[in-house]
Protein backbone atom coordinates (compact mmCIF):
# COMPACT_ATOMS: atom_id res chain seq x y z
CA UNK A 1 0.00 0.00 0.00
CA UNK A 2 0.75 3.26 -0.79
CA UNK A 3 0.56 4.81 3.11
CA UNK A 4 3.18 2.15 4.32
CA UNK A 5 5.92 4.78 2.34
CA UNK A 6 5.38 7.30 4.33
CA UNK A 7 5.53 5.37 7.49
CA UNK A 8 7.15 7.52 9.86
CA UNK A 9 10.88 6.75 10.79
CA UNK A 10 11.01 3.71 13.27
CA UNK A 11 13.70 4.29 15.87
CA UNK A 12 14.89 0.47 14.95
CA UNK A 13 15.96 2.40 11.60
CA UNK A 14 18.87 3.49 13.30
CA UNK A 15 20.22 6.95 12.59
CA UNK A 16 19.72 7.84 16.17
CA UNK A 17 21.68 7.85 19.55
CA UNK A 18 18.86 7.88 22.48
CA UNK A 19 22.06 8.06 24.93
CA UNK A 20 23.00 11.37 23.20
CA UNK A 21 26.32 10.25 22.94
CA UNK A 22 28.91 8.69 20.69
CA UNK A 23 29.57 5.33 20.04
CA UNK A 24 32.98 5.71 21.57
CA UNK A 25 32.06 7.99 24.79
CA UNK A 26 29.44 5.54 25.66
CA UNK A 27 31.70 2.36 25.41
CA UNK A 28 34.16 4.21 27.35
CA UNK A 29 31.12 5.13 30.05
CA UNK A 30 30.16 1.23 30.16
CA UNK A 31 33.77 0.17 30.70
CA UNK A 32 33.97 2.40 33.58
CA UNK A 33 31.05 0.59 34.88
CA UNK A 34 32.32 -3.22 34.71
CA UNK A 35 35.77 -1.46 35.86
CA UNK A 36 34.34 -0.22 39.08
CA UNK A 37 32.68 -3.28 39.43
CA UNK A 38 36.20 -4.80 39.71
CA UNK A 39 37.26 -2.48 42.05
CA UNK A 40 34.05 -2.93 44.04
CA UNK A 41 34.95 -5.90 43.96
CA UNK A 42 38.42 -5.45 45.82
CA UNK A 43 37.12 -2.96 48.10
CA UNK A 44 34.18 -4.96 49.55
CA UNK A 45 36.92 -8.19 49.97
CA UNK A 46 38.37 -6.22 51.73
CA UNK A 47 35.80 -4.96 54.32
CA UNK A 48 34.73 -8.47 54.60
CA UNK A 49 37.98 -9.43 55.70
CA UNK A 50 38.77 -6.24 57.90
CA UNK A 51 35.53 -6.45 59.90
CA UNK A 52 35.99 -10.38 60.55
CA UNK A 53 39.74 -9.48 62.23
CA UNK A 54 39.01 -8.03 66.14
CA UNK A 55 39.73 -4.37 66.25
CA UNK A 56 42.23 -2.57 68.36
CA UNK A 57 40.48 -1.31 71.76
CA UNK A 58 43.14 0.06 73.62
CA UNK A 59 44.58 3.65 73.52
CA UNK A 60 45.56 4.76 70.40
CA UNK A 61 48.43 6.46 71.99
CA UNK A 62 49.53 3.21 73.51
CA UNK A 63 49.08 1.34 69.91
CA UNK A 64 51.97 -0.94 69.06
CA UNK A 65 51.45 -3.10 65.92
CA UNK A 66 50.55 -7.17 66.25
CA UNK A 67 48.94 -10.01 64.51
CA UNK A 68 46.17 -10.02 66.50
CA UNK A 69 43.71 -7.22 65.50
CA UNK A 70 44.03 -4.99 62.34
CA UNK A 71 46.06 -2.15 62.34
CA UNK A 72 45.33 1.58 63.08
CA UNK A 73 45.87 3.39 59.41
CA UNK A 74 47.32 6.13 60.41
CA UNK A 75 49.87 4.43 62.65
CA UNK A 76 51.29 2.57 59.54
CA UNK A 77 51.58 5.45 57.14
CA UNK A 78 52.73 8.09 58.68
CA UNK A 79 56.13 9.24 56.99
CA UNK A 80 56.89 11.71 54.85
CA UNK A 81 60.14 11.11 52.23
CA UNK A 82 63.48 13.32 53.03
CA UNK A 83 61.82 13.58 56.75
CA UNK A 84 62.34 10.60 58.58
CA UNK A 85 62.19 11.64 62.34
CA UNK A 86 58.85 13.13 61.61
CA UNK A 87 55.69 11.42 62.83
CA UNK A 88 53.17 12.67 60.06
CA UNK A 89 50.03 10.35 59.92
CA UNK A 90 48.30 10.39 56.42
CA UNK A 91 49.90 13.52 55.41
CA UNK A 92 52.18 12.15 52.41
CA UNK A 93 48.43 10.49 51.39
CA UNK A 94 47.01 13.55 51.40
CA UNK A 95 49.80 15.11 49.43
CA UNK A 96 48.81 11.90 46.81
CA UNK A 97 45.02 12.71 46.86
CA UNK A 98 46.00 16.72 45.88
CA UNK A 99 48.38 15.49 43.22
CA UNK A 100 45.50 13.18 41.36
CA UNK A 101 42.77 16.57 42.05
CA UNK A 102 44.69 18.71 40.85
CA UNK A 103 45.79 16.65 37.83
CA UNK A 104 41.86 15.71 37.10
CA UNK A 105 41.31 19.39 36.75
CA UNK A 106 44.02 19.76 34.35
CA UNK A 107 42.72 17.15 32.48
CA UNK A 108 38.98 18.89 32.58
CA UNK A 109 40.67 21.89 31.08
CA UNK A 110 42.18 20.10 28.30
CA UNK A 111 38.72 19.00 27.67
CA UNK A 112 37.73 22.44 27.76
CA UNK A 113 40.42 23.66 25.54
CA UNK A 114 39.36 20.54 22.86
CA UNK A 115 35.75 21.73 22.50
CA UNK A 116 37.38 25.17 21.53
CA UNK A 117 39.96 23.44 18.87
CA UNK A 118 42.36 25.27 20.92
CA UNK A 119 45.61 22.80 20.49
CA UNK A 120 47.93 25.03 21.87
CA UNK A 121 46.12 24.81 25.08
CA UNK A 122 45.30 21.24 24.71
CA UNK A 123 49.05 20.44 24.97
CA UNK A 124 49.67 22.34 27.61
CA UNK A 125 46.82 20.52 29.89
CA UNK A 126 47.60 17.46 28.60
CA UNK A 127 51.22 17.68 29.40
CA UNK A 128 50.20 18.99 33.26
CA UNK A 129 47.94 15.75 33.47
CA UNK A 130 50.88 14.08 32.53
CA UNK A 131 53.03 15.57 34.98
CA UNK A 132 50.48 14.55 37.75
CA UNK A 133 50.48 11.11 36.94
CA UNK A 134 54.25 10.61 36.88
CA UNK A 135 54.18 12.58 40.27
CA UNK A 136 51.46 10.35 42.00
CA UNK A 137 52.97 7.09 40.51
CA UNK A 138 56.73 8.31 42.03
CA UNK A 139 54.62 9.29 45.23
CA UNK A 140 53.36 5.69 45.21
CA UNK A 141 56.92 3.93 44.52
CA UNK A 142 58.39 5.49 47.65
CA UNK A 143 54.89 4.39 49.72
CA UNK A 144 55.63 0.53 48.50
CA UNK A 145 59.02 0.94 49.07
CA UNK A 146 58.56 2.58 52.51
CA UNK A 147 56.14 -0.46 53.28
CA UNK A 148 58.13 -2.86 52.49
CA UNK A 149 61.01 -2.06 53.99
CA UNK A 150 59.29 -1.58 57.29
CA UNK A 151 59.96 0.50 60.52
CA UNK A 152 61.80 0.86 63.32
CA UNK A 153 61.30 -3.13 65.23
CA UNK A 154 60.35 -1.48 68.37
CA UNK A 155 56.60 -0.83 67.53
CA UNK A 156 56.01 -4.97 67.31
CA UNK A 157 54.57 -6.01 70.02
CA UNK A 158 55.25 -9.47 70.57
CA UNK A 159 58.83 -9.25 70.08
CA UNK A 160 59.04 -11.21 67.10
CA UNK A 161 61.78 -9.68 64.44
CA UNK A 162 59.39 -8.65 62.05
CA UNK A 163 60.59 -5.86 59.67
CA UNK A 164 58.73 -4.66 56.87
CA UNK A 165 55.89 -6.64 54.70
CA UNK A 166 55.83 -8.90 52.14
CA UNK A 167 52.78 -11.16 50.73
CA UNK A 168 52.93 -13.47 53.81
CA UNK A 169 54.49 -11.67 56.36
CA UNK A 170 54.70 -8.04 57.77
CA UNK A 171 55.20 -6.16 60.41
CA UNK A 172 52.01 -4.05 60.70
CA UNK A 173 48.99 -6.38 61.54
CA UNK A 174 47.38 -9.56 60.30
CA UNK A 175 48.55 -10.74 56.61
CA UNK A 176 45.53 -9.54 55.01
CA UNK A 177 46.35 -6.27 55.91
CA UNK A 178 49.82 -5.90 53.58
CA UNK A 179 47.41 -8.38 50.71
CA UNK A 180 45.27 -5.80 50.40
CA UNK A 181 47.46 -3.00 50.40
CA UNK A 182 49.33 -4.45 47.61
CA UNK A 183 46.57 -6.02 45.68
CA UNK A 184 44.48 -2.46 46.25
CA UNK A 185 47.00 -0.19 45.83
CA UNK A 186 48.70 -1.97 43.20
CA UNK A 187 45.79 -2.44 41.26
CA UNK A 188 44.99 1.40 41.00
CA UNK A 189 48.60 2.15 40.48
CA UNK A 190 48.44 0.08 37.57
CA UNK A 191 45.22 1.72 36.23
CA UNK A 192 47.39 5.53 36.37
CA UNK A 193 50.28 3.82 34.97
CA UNK A 194 48.07 3.17 31.83
CA UNK A 195 46.22 6.77 32.24
CA UNK A 196 49.29 7.70 31.75
CA UNK A 197 50.56 6.04 28.87
CA UNK A 198 47.23 7.05 27.14
CA UNK A 199 47.45 10.68 28.50
CA UNK A 200 50.57 10.69 26.51
CA UNK A 201 49.51 8.99 23.37
CA UNK A 202 46.55 11.81 23.21
CA UNK A 203 49.43 14.07 23.95
CA UNK A 204 50.94 12.97 21.02
CA UNK A 205 48.21 12.88 18.70
CA UNK A 206 47.20 16.28 19.71
CA UNK A 207 50.72 17.87 18.88
CA UNK A 208 51.06 15.64 16.11
CA UNK A 209 47.74 17.50 14.40
CA UNK A 210 45.59 14.24 14.32
CA UNK A 211 42.80 15.65 16.08
CA UNK A 212 42.69 19.05 14.36
CA UNK A 213 42.35 17.18 11.21
CA UNK A 214 39.67 15.12 12.77
CA UNK A 215 37.53 18.29 13.23
CA UNK A 216 37.23 17.46 16.96
CA UNK A 217 39.04 16.17 20.28
CA UNK A 218 36.54 14.15 21.42
CA UNK A 219 39.61 11.06 22.19
CA UNK A 220 40.57 13.65 25.02
CA UNK A 221 37.01 13.45 26.57
CA UNK A 222 37.27 9.75 26.52
CA UNK A 223 40.70 9.42 28.07
CA UNK A 224 39.64 12.28 30.01
CA UNK A 225 36.78 10.06 31.56
CA UNK A 226 39.12 7.47 32.30
CA UNK A 227 41.37 9.58 33.92
CA UNK A 228 38.59 10.69 36.41
CA UNK A 229 37.59 7.21 37.06
CA UNK A 230 41.29 6.62 38.63
CA UNK A 231 41.06 10.09 40.62
CA UNK A 232 37.40 8.60 41.80
CA UNK A 233 38.60 5.26 42.61
CA UNK A 234 41.52 7.23 44.84
CA UNK A 235 38.90 8.88 46.75
CA UNK A 236 37.26 5.26 47.75
CA UNK A 237 40.62 3.84 48.56
CA UNK A 238 42.03 6.70 50.24
CA UNK A 239 38.48 6.99 52.57
CA UNK A 240 38.26 3.10 53.24
CA UNK A 241 42.12 2.00 52.85
CA UNK A 242 43.56 5.14 54.96
CA UNK A 243 40.85 7.12 57.20
CA UNK A 244 38.30 4.53 58.55
CA UNK B 1 57.61 19.67 2.65
CA UNK B 2 54.41 17.79 1.97
CA UNK B 3 52.94 18.55 4.57
CA UNK B 4 52.59 21.57 4.46
CA UNK B 5 49.76 21.50 2.17
CA UNK B 6 47.76 19.71 4.68
CA UNK B 7 47.52 22.30 6.93
CA UNK B 8 43.71 22.85 7.77
CA UNK B 9 42.45 25.91 9.30
CA UNK B 10 40.86 25.77 12.21
CA UNK B 11 38.93 28.35 13.77
CA UNK B 12 39.93 28.30 17.68
CA UNK B 13 37.47 29.69 19.84
CA UNK B 14 38.49 32.04 22.99
CA UNK B 15 38.45 30.38 26.40
CA UNK B 16 35.14 29.78 28.46
CA UNK B 17 35.76 31.69 31.62
CA UNK B 18 32.39 31.14 33.11
CA UNK B 19 33.05 27.57 32.87
CA UNK B 20 36.60 27.61 33.93
CA UNK B 21 35.83 29.42 36.74
CA UNK B 22 33.46 26.98 37.66
CA UNK B 23 35.63 23.66 37.06
CA UNK B 24 38.18 25.70 39.89
CA UNK B 25 35.71 25.51 42.14
CA UNK B 26 34.82 22.17 41.79
CA UNK B 27 38.47 21.30 42.41
CA UNK B 28 38.22 24.13 45.50
CA UNK B 29 35.42 22.08 46.90
CA UNK B 30 36.84 18.68 46.43
CA UNK B 31 40.26 19.85 48.47
CA UNK B 32 38.04 21.47 50.85
CA UNK B 33 36.19 18.34 51.80
CA UNK B 34 39.13 16.64 51.64
CA UNK B 35 40.80 19.03 54.27
CA UNK B 36 37.44 18.20 56.48
CA UNK B 37 37.72 14.64 56.42
CA UNK B 38 41.59 15.18 57.72
CA UNK B 39 40.45 17.08 60.43
CA UNK B 40 37.81 14.92 61.26
CA UNK B 41 40.42 11.90 61.58
CA UNK B 42 42.91 14.06 63.80
CA UNK B 43 40.02 15.94 65.83
CA UNK B 44 37.37 13.11 66.51
CA UNK B 45 38.29 10.68 68.72
CA UNK B 46 38.50 6.74 68.02
CA UNK B 47 35.84 5.81 70.20
CA UNK B 48 33.34 7.76 68.39
CA UNK B 49 34.00 5.05 65.93
CA UNK B 50 30.69 5.24 64.09
CA UNK B 51 30.45 8.80 63.90
CA UNK B 52 33.73 8.68 62.12
CA UNK B 53 32.94 6.70 59.79
CA UNK B 54 29.96 7.85 58.56
CA UNK B 55 31.39 11.28 57.91
CA UNK B 56 34.17 9.89 55.84
CA UNK B 57 31.31 7.49 53.73
CA UNK B 58 29.72 10.56 53.33
CA UNK B 59 32.16 12.96 52.80
CA UNK B 60 33.31 10.12 49.98
CA UNK B 61 30.10 9.86 48.75
CA UNK B 62 29.63 13.98 47.89
CA UNK B 63 33.25 13.89 46.47
CA UNK B 64 32.36 11.46 44.22
CA UNK B 65 29.34 13.17 43.02
CA UNK B 66 31.23 15.77 42.17
CA UNK B 67 33.91 13.75 39.95
CA UNK B 68 31.39 11.71 38.62
CA UNK B 69 28.84 15.24 38.22
CA UNK B 70 30.74 17.67 37.56
CA UNK B 71 34.29 16.49 35.76
CA UNK B 72 33.12 13.42 33.98
CA UNK B 73 30.24 15.72 33.00
CA UNK B 74 27.27 12.74 33.71
CA UNK B 75 25.40 15.33 35.36
CA UNK B 76 24.75 17.23 31.71
CA UNK B 77 24.08 13.83 29.88
CA UNK B 78 20.61 12.08 28.88
CA UNK B 79 18.88 11.10 31.74
CA UNK B 80 18.91 7.21 29.85
CA UNK B 81 22.84 7.13 29.78
CA UNK B 82 22.91 8.99 33.56
CA UNK B 83 20.17 6.03 35.02
CA UNK B 84 22.54 3.33 33.13
CA UNK B 85 25.48 4.27 34.74
CA UNK B 86 23.55 4.69 38.52
CA UNK B 87 21.05 2.08 38.52
CA UNK B 88 23.67 -0.86 38.60
CA UNK B 89 25.73 0.75 41.26
CA UNK B 90 22.69 -0.30 43.73
CA UNK B 91 24.49 -3.99 43.15
CA UNK B 92 27.46 -2.75 44.72
CA UNK B 93 25.78 -0.87 47.41
CA UNK B 94 24.14 -4.26 48.62
CA UNK B 95 26.73 -6.20 47.80
CA UNK B 96 28.98 -3.82 50.36
CA UNK B 97 26.14 -4.23 52.90
CA UNK B 98 25.64 -8.20 52.88
CA UNK B 99 29.58 -9.08 52.85
CA UNK B 100 30.59 -6.04 55.55
CA UNK B 101 27.61 -7.79 57.90
CA UNK B 102 29.13 -11.13 56.96
CA UNK B 103 32.62 -10.20 58.03
CA UNK B 104 31.23 -9.14 61.71
CA UNK B 105 29.42 -12.51 62.10
CA UNK B 106 32.70 -14.17 61.29
CA UNK B 107 33.96 -12.06 63.49
CA UNK B 108 31.39 -12.99 66.34
CA UNK B 109 31.98 -17.04 65.65
CA UNK B 110 35.51 -16.89 65.85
Amino acid sequence: MASTTVATQSAWDGGTSPMGASYGKLMMWFFLLSDAFTFSALLITYGLVRSAHPVYNGEVDAFVFSPQYWPIPEKVFEAVPFFHEWNAPLVFVGIMTFILIMSSVTMVLAVEAGHRMDRKDVEKWMLWTILGGIAFLSCQAWEWAHFIHGTDVAKNAEGHVRIGASLISNQYGPRDFADFFFFITGFHGFHVFSGVCLNFLIYYNTVMGVYERRGHYEMVEKVGLYWHFVDLVWVFVFTFFYLV
Amino acid sequence: MAHSEETVHVNVLPPDREKIKKLWKVAGYLAAITAVEFAVAFLVPHHLKDLRVWTFILMTIVKAGYIVGEFMHLRYEAKVLFWSILIPMVFVVWMLVAFVYEGIQISLVR
